[in-house]
This record gives structure tokens, C-alpha cells and sequence, in this order.
């Protein structure tokens, strides 16, 4: 055990590195010895270079603001509806009652079965988009918080019950602390659904500038180097919102317990 | 203890005491302040319950007079309406009818305002088709039975996905948690390539692998595999240590130490991993079907939402919906099986 917990920072960022090296290593040597079509798989340093054009020209760039406005606008609205949705259904047991069974349901169908049905009431444009990543952000924006108000300690209910606190009071000083975990993670999943429902929309909906655009325009003209890039940029940005979910979590939890 | 003296606490207390009128509430009220009173965030709590305690005592003076003047009038007139009231309310409050009412009312009132909608010609039927025309729809296609040629083929791609990401998921899972050093060699990979939207891999793959089959079973096996992977690794890391001693004291072989200690602990956070990689699956392939396929469900709706025959996806994504929800309760009902042995505990 103490061997292993012993592994010094850079045996492990050695052995971080180690395979995605070494795969890249095997795409360039198979891309520059003509076992791949290049067409297929674009030696790197196309790759490279393609990275550098776009970021001097910045047409990729300007396509991910736009992707990124949109799936903030959709996941603003998604979230802030999913949030009071979930605090209505946690606090009113009437709500919850009336609420709760067709939401349950409305959770099993597939988010994307959505989409035909958004794209003819809403359009295909970007109001259809914005309302389906903001219905991506809805449900898990509402099961996280909805569950957060249920698992309020029964002592700290308790508590408020014995001080004959009014439900403002209730709020600030018992359930909002109480809760505030639960809520990081309804808004962490829906911020991760809408970036998802960004693509999703992109794709299936009419062509609009965007990062999606760009990766169809990839496909179409079989540039593999643009559509990598396109990859990669997504899975950077993902990570972004995962580091700032984080972040800001353990700010505001830090804060909580001060 | 010597918080309890605080005089502040003190009047608490008797404020509390005098609200609920009662000794062993009196008693409840200084245990659980004792506890909070030592936080700043009790100290909050102190404040403002000393604030809604005065509110409630002087509401209660007031309504204790207005209630003495009024009962002699109001207790001749105990009206069957208001019998009828309470019941009413009782029956939504919790009673399991009353919830049963109140959960179907949402639906019915949906499904009514769809039905006037189209009755008065609201709106067109390319926008919104009749209920009836739905559920025609359904019937036709089960009677001709190209509802059922539709979902089985889904269901087949979807399980043999599901089969292949689960599998790859249970193994790196289980080498990540088996193993400290291939867990550092592999995890980075693997979180790089799930921060990626299982979508965004789309036009990569038609790029390489066409979009055929293979395409649909790469992606449904993408999206479960990562779910699964993550709930097998943890699953397996967390399984507690005193377990693991308790096998070791039996000198069980690691076989054996697998079979009745290891997989029985690690069972939750493995079938939360299935559940979710399932639920994934499906959602991609229904997304991968609209995009690109020529049947199945999905294919379906986006054809019936090119010939804005809307009763086509409204059709299908109830059929959507229930499966969805089958697969939701089935793996439910396994993963309690599978857990039994802690109900016994």
C-alpha cells in the first residue's frame, strides 16, 4: 500500500502521458508510412497547422461563441425553469401530487424524440434550438433539486418546526444551506446536457454557424483534419464546464462552512 | 454544556416552550439548540427564531379573541359544503387515491385541451394532430405490423450496443479498480474521451465506418460504455476495506473473494452505471436513427416529420416513452434482486 501511495507526481504524469503518446505516435507512423489513407487519418502536423490556420483566420473560434451563446441561452432558461420547477414540487406536497407522475413519465422519453416535435412547433431555427437544449437542461436541473428538499435533514425540519419559523426564514437559514449540494449538481448535469443538446441541435436542425455546422461541413467535403479539430474543441470545452462547475462548488461550499 | 446558561438560549427556550406548550417539546427544543447554538449558523438561526416567536405569540393573542367572538356564530352552520371541502382536500392530500386522482388530473387535462384543441380547429393538424388521428396511427401500424419490424429493430441495435459498452465498461472498470498503475496509464484517456458529446463523434465515424450498422453500435456502445465503466470502477474501489479483511481471515481465494465479497458490494454503483449506460443507449440511438438510418423508430419520426404527418412522431415517441420506461423498471427489478442480501442485514 505505502509503495503505491508513494508514487512520486511524475511516475504518475509519466504514466498520464504514456498512452495517448504512444497512440500518437501510431497515427503518425501509420499515416506517413501509407498503411492509412491520409485521407482518412491526416498526419499531425496537418492537423497542427489546420489548428493554426482557423485560430489566425477565426472562423472556428466565431463558430463556438456562437454555439456557446447558444446553448447558455437555452441553458438559463432550462435551468431556472427546472430549479423553481424543483423547489415548487419539493416544498408543496399539492405540487408534487399533481406535478410529480407526468414529469416522471416526460423523463422517460428519449431527450432527442424531442426534437421533430420542437422543430415543427418552435422552427428549425435558432428558437427551436434554444428550446430543445433548454428542455435538456430542465429535467435534471429539477430531479437534482427536487430530491435536495426531500433529503433536508428531518432534524433540521425539526428544528424550524420547534422555532415556528415562517417558510421565508425556513428557507434562508435551513433548507437553502441544506441544499446547496444538491443544487451544484442539478446545474453541473444540466450545464453537461445542454452542451450535449448544443451539439444534438446543431446537427439536426437546419444549418446554423456553430460548431456543429462546422463538423458537417467536415463531413461533407471529407476534410478529416477540420473534423478533429472540431472533436477536440468539444472535448475541451467539456472539460472547461467541468472545471468550472467544480470551482465554483467548492468556492460557495467553502463559503457555506466558514 | 455550560452553553445551555447562555441567556440568550434561555429565553429561546422558553420562547419555544411557549410556543408548542409542552415539556418534552421543551426538552427537544434545548437538545437540538445545544447542538446549533455552537455554529455561527445557529447563532443566525437563534436571531431569527427569536423574531418568529414574538410574531407567532402576538398572532396567537389575536386570533385566540377573534376565534371566541366567531365560534358561537360559525358552530350552527357546520355546512355539508365544507364537510365535503375537507374531504376534497384530504383526498389530494394523502390519501393514495387522492394522489392517484391528482397525478392522472395532469395528463387528462393535457390530453383534453388536446382534444378541444382539434375538435375547434385551434390548430392545424400539421402542427398538432387530433388525439384520435394518434391513436389510429397506432393502431394501423400495430395491425400491419411494421410498428413492431420498426421497434425491434431498435431494440436489437440497442441491446447489442448496450451488450458490447457494457462488456468493454465491466472490464476497463474492473482492470482500473484492480489495479492502481493501469488505472494511471488509462484513466486520462478515458476521461479525455468522455468529456467529448457522445454526438459530437458523428461525422468522425461516417467518416470512417459509413453509416451503417456499425455506426449505430459504435455510438450506443460509446455512450454506455462510459457510464459503466465509472460505476464499475468506483463500484469496486469503494467496496469497504473491512470487507475485503473479513475474506482475508477466511483465506478465501480470489475467486471466492470476488464471488461473495467483492461483486455483492460493488452491485449498487455497478447497476447505477448499467442503469444510466442503458437509459444513455437509448437516447443516442434514437438520435442516431433520426440522423442517419433508413428504420427504426427514430427513422420513423423524422420521416414523419419531413411529411409533417406529426401523429407519425407523436406514435412513436410514446412507443419511445414506454420502452424507455420498460427498461428503466426492469433493471430496477434486477438490481433489487441483486441486492437482497442487504435488505437481510
Amino acid at each position: 500500500m505505502s509503495a503505491q501511495a508513494a508514487t512520486s507526481r511524475g511516475i504518475r504524469l509519466w504514466r498520464a502521458v504514456a498512452l495517448p503518446l504512444v497512440l500518437l505516435a501510431a497515427w503518425e507512423a501509420s499515416s506517413h508510412s501509407g498503411l492509412v489513407d491520409p485521407h482518412l487519418l491526416p498526419p499531425l502536423e496537418d492537423v497542427v497547422a489546420r489548428a493554426w490556420n482557423e485560430g489566425r483566420n477565426g472562423d472556428l473560434l466565431t463558430a463556438l461563441s456562437a454555439s456557446l451563446g447558444r446553448d447558455l441561452a437555452g441553458f438559463v432558461l432550462g435551468a431556472a425553469a427546472g430549479t423553481a420547477a424543483g423547489l415548487l414540487l419539493g416544498f408543496s406536497r399539492f405540487a408534487e401530487n399533481l406535478l410529480g407522475p407526468t414529469l416522471r413519465v416526460h423523463r422517460q422519453i428519449a431527450l432527442f424524440a424531442w426534437v421533430p416535435l420542437i422543430a415543427v412547433w418552435f422552427g428549425a431555427g435558432e428558437p427551436g434550438k434554444i428550446a430543445f437544449i433548454a428542455l435538456a437542461a430542465f429535467q435534471p436541473g429539477l430531479i437534482n433539486i427536487w430530491r435536495g428538499v426531500q433529503e433536508i435533514p428531518q432534524r433540521y425540519r425539526e428544528l424550524a418546526a420547534v422555532l415556528t419559523f415562517g417558510r421565508l426564514d425556513f428557507l434562508r437559514f435551513v433548507a437553502i444551506p441544506a441544499m446547496l449540494p444538491a443544487i451544484f449538481t442539478g446545474l453541473k448535469a444540466a450545464l453537461i446536457y445542454a452542451w450535449q443538446a448544443t451539439i444534438g441541435a446543431e446537427l439536426f436542425m437546419t444549418i446554423a454557424p456553430g460548431i456543429g455546422g462546422v463538423m458537417m461541413q467536415g463531413r461533407q467535403l471529407f476534410q478529416m483534419d477540420l473534423v478533429l479539430l472540431t472533436i477536440l474543441l468539444l472535448g475541451l470545452v467539456g472539460a472547461g464546464f467541468n472545471t468550472l462547475a467544480g470551482l465554483s462548488e467548492t468556492l460557495l461550499l467553502r463559503r457555506r462552512l466558514s | 454544556m455550560a452553553r445551555a446558561s447562555h441567556p440568550l438560549t434561555q429565553s429561546v427556550q422558553r420562547s419555544a416552550s411557549h410556543a408548542v406548550n409542552g415539556v418534552a417539546a421543551d426538552q427537544q427544543a434545548a437538545l437540538l439548540l445545544g447542538g446549533y447554538h455552537s455554529s455561527p449558523i445557529g447563532d443566525a438561526l437563534v436571531a431569527a427564531a427569536l423574531d418568529s416567536i414574538a410574531d407567532a405569540r402576538s398572532a396567537d393573542a389575536r386570533s385566540a379573541d377573534a376565534r371566541s367572538a366567531d365560534s358561537q356564530a360559525a358552530s350552527d352552520e357546520v355546512s355539508a359544503d365544507d364537510q365535503a371541502g375537507r374531504l376534497f382536500r384530504r383526498l389530494l392530500a394523502s390519501d393514495r387515491t387522492g394522489r392517484l386522482i391528482l397525478g392522472l388530473s395532469l395528463p387528462l387535462i393535457v390530453l383534453l385541451a388536446w382534444q378541444l384543441s382539434s375538435s375547434f380547429g385551434w390548430l392545424p393538424d400539421q402542427i398538432l394532430p387530433a388525439p384520435a388521428l394518434v391513436w389510429q396511427t397506432l393502431q394501423e401500424r400495430i395491425a400491419d405490423g411494421s410498428l413492431w419490424g420498426d421497434t425491434s429493430i431498435s431494440l436489437l441495435r440497442v441491446l447489442r450496443g448496450f451488450a458490447l459498452g457494457a462488456a468493454a465498461g465491466l472490464v476497463l472498470g474492473g482492470t482500473m479498480a484492480a489495479s492502481r498503475r493501469l488505472h494511471d496509464y488509462l484513466n486520462p484517456l478515458f476521461l479525455a474521451v468522455s468529456q467529448v458529446p457522445t454526438l459530437g463523434w458523428v461525422p468522425l465515424l461516417i467518416l470512417l465506418i459509413g453509416i451503417d450498422e456499425g455506426l449505430k453500435n459504435t455510438l450506443v456502445a460509446l455512450s454506455v460504455f462510459i457510464p459503466v465503466t465509472l460505476g464499475t470502477y468506483q463500484g469496486i474501489r469503494d467496496v469497504p476495506h473491512a470487507y475485503r479483511e473479513v475474506g482475508a481471515v477466511f483465506t478465501f481465494s480470489s475467486t471466492q473473494m470476488l464471488r461473495t465479497i467483492v461483486l455483492p458490494a460493488a452491485v449498487p454503483a455497478i447497476f447505477t452505471g448499467l442503469r444510466e449506460g442503458l437509459s444513455n443507449g437509448w437516447q443516442t440511438l434514437v438520435a442516431v436513427e433520426l440522423l442517419a438510418s433508413t428504420e427504426g423508430l427514430g427513422y420513423q419520426m423524422a420521416y414523419g416529420r419531413q411529411l409533417f404527418q406529426l401523429e407519425l412522431v407523436i406514435a412513436g415517441m410514446l412507443v419511445i416513452g414506454l420502452i424507455g420506461f420498460a427498461f428503466d423498471f426492469l433493471l430496477g427489478r434486477i438490481e433489487n434482486h441483486l441486492q437482497r442480501w442487504k435488505v437481510a442485514a
